[in-house]
């Protein structure tokens, strides 16, 4: 092993409480990286991963200072060695952020940004620094890579602004680069070709890198060594195969557990006539609606499913698939163009003025983002008593003691009823979100990405809670996620939405093996798994036959990205529907022997 | 809010809020007792000299009549700091009313709002309130109404900003699919949420308003003589600006330290609440 390229002695992060006593956010964190080796800081939020890889820049968020040894190549942390760690920001140390398409300015052309550190560090001339950024953008596998430098932000998907990123923060040829959880606001087929550019391009640069994520299955693909951390203090520090093979600490265990939900025990759904909420033949879309009833931008086309009392009905589809929409039109949030709903057999209202408060009562929503699902100016308990009194017209002492019942049912202690939704934790607002919906004792809740704003060991708990309320209780679920695995954890049934379209539904044991859609078999493929060698065992999409095309409304949505499609039939008629010995169902031109065939 | 609270609310405040919570309750206190503890009447001329520096008899010396300054101050201050709350508490709240009326009704209806604030506020302020003074004329309730209705506009303009962005959310949403109706939204779900930003907006106003009303009291549309506000006090008195006069001096720091008084108050309040 070379001598370390970073070294990390006893590093504090403190800050100050409001009552005046020190609060060490990260305690007595030590760690080295050697050079060319990537590091990864793992933890749920709050754990001070952010915090120490931002204080290897030298920076430190207002209030909180830094103490202890930190060297970056010749950098030290007080600027005792050659010079001090925040003279290095940006030229020998560099920085990956979450949100690339907030950290590029959208009124300039990338190229500019992308070679602006090499320019403002006079590390390269300007000729210099767009030959070398070319050869990145080519590194990092960006479509066009001698011209797309020229396009705007706007004009690229976050994908491609976050590979871009990756090589505005490369251009100088640091000693360092900090990657902080590059990934996570990606779809996971996004995500594959991402993590592949980054890996080959830090091996092929020798980078050094720290690798930032809470995803345990990500960083097995880009680092070398894995620091656990957990409320700012080192609980785990090895080789990745070692952490996934042998974790020693019991954390890292709870952290492991957490990153392959189990399926919960399934509820034997009695089978019985009518479904409960029946979703037929729907078209939906925003903006003005034409003479033939389409919307301006339509969203859904031609979605059908169906619900059985107590079922859980999983939904799953990158972003723009429209999933979110379906829940919208079920709620009465957004009328449908075309297509009903249906509860107990009895039509609704398209619109939630033409639904009677029972009908309203049955169907509650749940959104994803538990911060502005919570109005932040009522308490918990006038939020649960709200519906309460709304539905039920309890009153009176009937609606503490129900609250408290609620509360009880989510497994939060009854004197979070006066606290005000600010000063609960993520986990803990997305409890009292469910509690909300169970207020009005509903038929169906629709789950929108419930799950998917929260760390991996409450992400567990929640799902855990919603499957222990579905046994007592009977509720069914419309459960929304761009997760296949947190989808399998919880629905027995599963529909596969691709830019609006139902392209496969089935049973979730149809999900364990082909044949598959070709988009739900990328999807599968592209969720990370706990090896270190996934992601080179991914194939890289075949070749894709008719990328050329766009997308038609009258075709199969998926032809442009469908590695097997076929001249004369995929780019002619619109797909059939088939349905699979196993009992899925699949809008594709492929006949069952094909599809198995393609993706044995 | 019980008293209690309100006490530990003014303890935490820093020190500029403090400091802005004093001058305003010394405001509201002259207010109220101000005319009852002014030495002479107001309108009494009761000093031989013009203009007269600051003497155990009068305090604050005479005017460019011979009047007492601090008696015309202590009454004046009443109409200043009344007539203000009150206009801008009514512009407020039909600002906001019709805000509100704007975020959770119909799109035409707010389409109907916004294009006829825009048309009003398109009227300079003063020059809307000197045509209505001269239609309607200038007794104080009027004056009042006008005042008001001048500033209804730029308080819609912010307070439907604000609404709408609000009126979007998640918490709104799940509110409007429970089958709330528009009322609980905008006054349950809605209105709670704006009221920091709003407050910040009141006190802009109010201090508009003090500073509309010395315009139109200068140009003589104001109150009439002999009562008279801050602003006419320093007007009337503008020929003692040369000599420095402390009858000039008096009230425009008077005006001064209302205003800037009010504004340190909402400011602090307002940010300690965000925390």
């Amino acid at each position: 092993m070379a001598a370390a390229h970073v070294d990390v002695r006893n590093l504090c992060v403190t800050v100050r409480t409001p009552d005046g006593s020190p609060l060490h956010i990260v305690d007595d964190v030590s760690f080295s990286i050697a050079r060319g080796e990537v590091l990864a800081l793992i933890g749920e939020s709050g754990s001070g991963k952010t915090t120490i890889a931002l204080s290897l820049m030298g920076y430190a968020r207002s209030g909180a200072s830094i103490s202890g040894d930190i060297t970056v190549g010749d950098a030290t942390l007080d600027g005792s060695g050659k010079a001090t760690l925040a003279a290095q920001r940006g030229h020998r140390i560099t920085y990956v952020a979450q949100s690339a398409a907030a950290a590029f300015n959208p009124s300039r052309r990338v190229i500019e940004q992308v070679i602006e550190p090499a320019l403002i560090h006079g590390t390269a001339t300007a000729v210099e620094a767009r030959r070398h950024a070319v050869e990145l953008f080519e590194a990092l596998a960006l479509p066009d890579p001698a011209t797309i430098g020229t396009r705007y932000p706007h004009e690229l998907s976050g994908g491609q602004l976050q590979r871009l990123m990756a090589a505005m923060a490369l251009i100088t040829r640091p000693d360092l680069v900090i990657f902080d959880e590059p990934t996570t606001a990606l779809d996971v087929t996004t995500q594959v070709e991402v993590l592949q550019a980054f890996r080959k391009v830090v091996r092929e640069q020798g980078a050094t890198g720290v690798y930032v994520s809470h995803d345990l299955a990500v960083v097995a693909q880009m680092a070398d060594q894995i620091l656990v951390l957990n409320r700012g203090s080192v609980r785990e520090q090895n080789a990745v195969r070692a952490v996934l093979e042998a974790p020693a600490d019991d954390y890292t265990k709870t952290l492991l557990a957490a990153a392959r939900p189990v399926i919960k025990a399934a509820v034997p759904v009695a089978a019985v006539g009518k479904p409960l909420l029946s979703i037929e033949g729907i078209h939906a879309g925003y903006g003005p609606v034409d003479r033939h009833g389409r919307a301006a931008h339509p969203v859904l086309t031609d979605v059908s499913l169906q619900i059985g009392r107590g079922a859980a009905v999983g939904v799953i589809g990158e972003s723009g698939s429209g999933k979110s929409t379906v829940a919208r039109v079920v709620a009465g949030l957004l009328a449908p163009t075309a297509g009903a709903v249906s509860l107990d057999g009895q039509p609704l209202a398209a619109s939630l003025k033409d639904r009677s408060r029972e009908e309203l009562r049955r169907i509650q929503i749940v959104f994803q983002n538990a911060d502005v699902a919570l109005n932040p100016a009522h308490s918990v308990g006038e939020i649960l008593g709200r519906v309460l009194r709304f539905y039920h017209g309890t009153s009176g002492a009937a609606v503490n003691s129900r609250v408290a019942e609620l509360l009880d049912l989510i497994k939060l202690p009854a004197t979070i009823a006066d606290r005000r939704c600010d000063e609960l934790s993520g986990g803990q607002k997305q409890r009292v979100n469910l509690a909300r919906a169970l207020a009005a004792q509903p038929d169906v809740i629709l789950c929108d990405e419930v799950t998917s704003a929260l760390d991996t060991v409450v992400r567990e708990a929640i799902l855990e809670l919603l499957a222990e309320l579905r046994r007592d209780l009977g509720v069914a679920y419309l459960f929304i996620s761009h997760d296949i695995a947190t989808v399998k954890a919880l629905c027995d049934e599963i529909v596969v939405l691709y830019k609006g379209t139902r392209v496969e539904s089935g049973l979730r044991n149809t999900y364990a093996t082909p044949p598959f859609h070709p988009y739900t078999d990328l999807l599968i493929s592209s969720v990370p798994e706990l090896r270190t060698d996934w992601l080179s065992g991914v194939g890289s999409q075949g070749k894709v036959p008719f990328a050329h095309l766009s997308e038609s409304p009258d075709l199969c949505r998926f032809l442009p990205r469908c590695p097997v499609a076929i001249a004369g039939r995929c780019d002619v008629f619109p797909p059939p529907f088939r349905t699979m010995t196993a009992g899925n169902a699949v809008l594709c031109h492929r006949t069952e022997a094909e599809l198995a065939g393609e993706f044995a | 809010m019980n008293v209690g609270s309100i006490i530990r609310g003014a303890r935490r405040l820093p020190l500029s809020g403090k400091i802005g919570l004093a001058l305003v309750i010394f405001w509201i206190v002259v207010a109220i007792v101000g005319p009852f503890i002014a030495p002479y009447p107001p309108g009494s001329f009761a000093n031989e000299e013009v203009f007269a520096g600051s003497s155990s008899e009068f305090w604050l010396g005479s005017d460019f009549l011979g009047r007492d300054v601090l008696s015309r101050l202590l009454s004046g201050a009443r109409f200043t700091v009344g007539l203000s709350a009150i206009a801008v508490t009514i512009a407020a709240c039909l600002g906001t009313g019709l805000a509100l009326t704007a975020a959770v009704g119909p799109r035409w209806g707010d389409e109907l709002l916004s294009r006829s604030m825009d048309t009003l506020i398109s009227i300079p302020s003063k020059i809307f309130a000197l045509v209505l003074v001269a239609a309607f004329g200038s007794s104080i309730v009027l004056l009042t109404l006008i005042i008001a209705i001048t500033y209804v506009p730029g308080n819609f303009r912010i307070a439907r900003s604000l609404a709408v962005g609000l009126a979007r959310l998640d918490y709104v949403e799940v509110a409007r699919a429970r089958g709330e109706g528009r009322l609980h939204l905008a006054l349950v779900e809605v209105l709670p949420n704006m009221i920091k930003p709003l407050f910040a907006d009141i006190g802009l106003r109010f201090v508009f308003i003090v500073l509309l009303l010395s315009g139109l009291s200068f140009l003589g549309l104001g109150l009439q003589p002999p009562d008279a506000d801050l602003g006419s006090l320093v007007r009337e008195n503008t020929s003692g600006l040369a000599e420095g006069a402390l009858a000039i001096i008096a009230p425009a720091v008077a005006i001064a330290s209302l205003t800037v008084g009010v504004n340190l108050l909402i400011d602090a309040a307002t940010q300690g609440k965000a925390h």
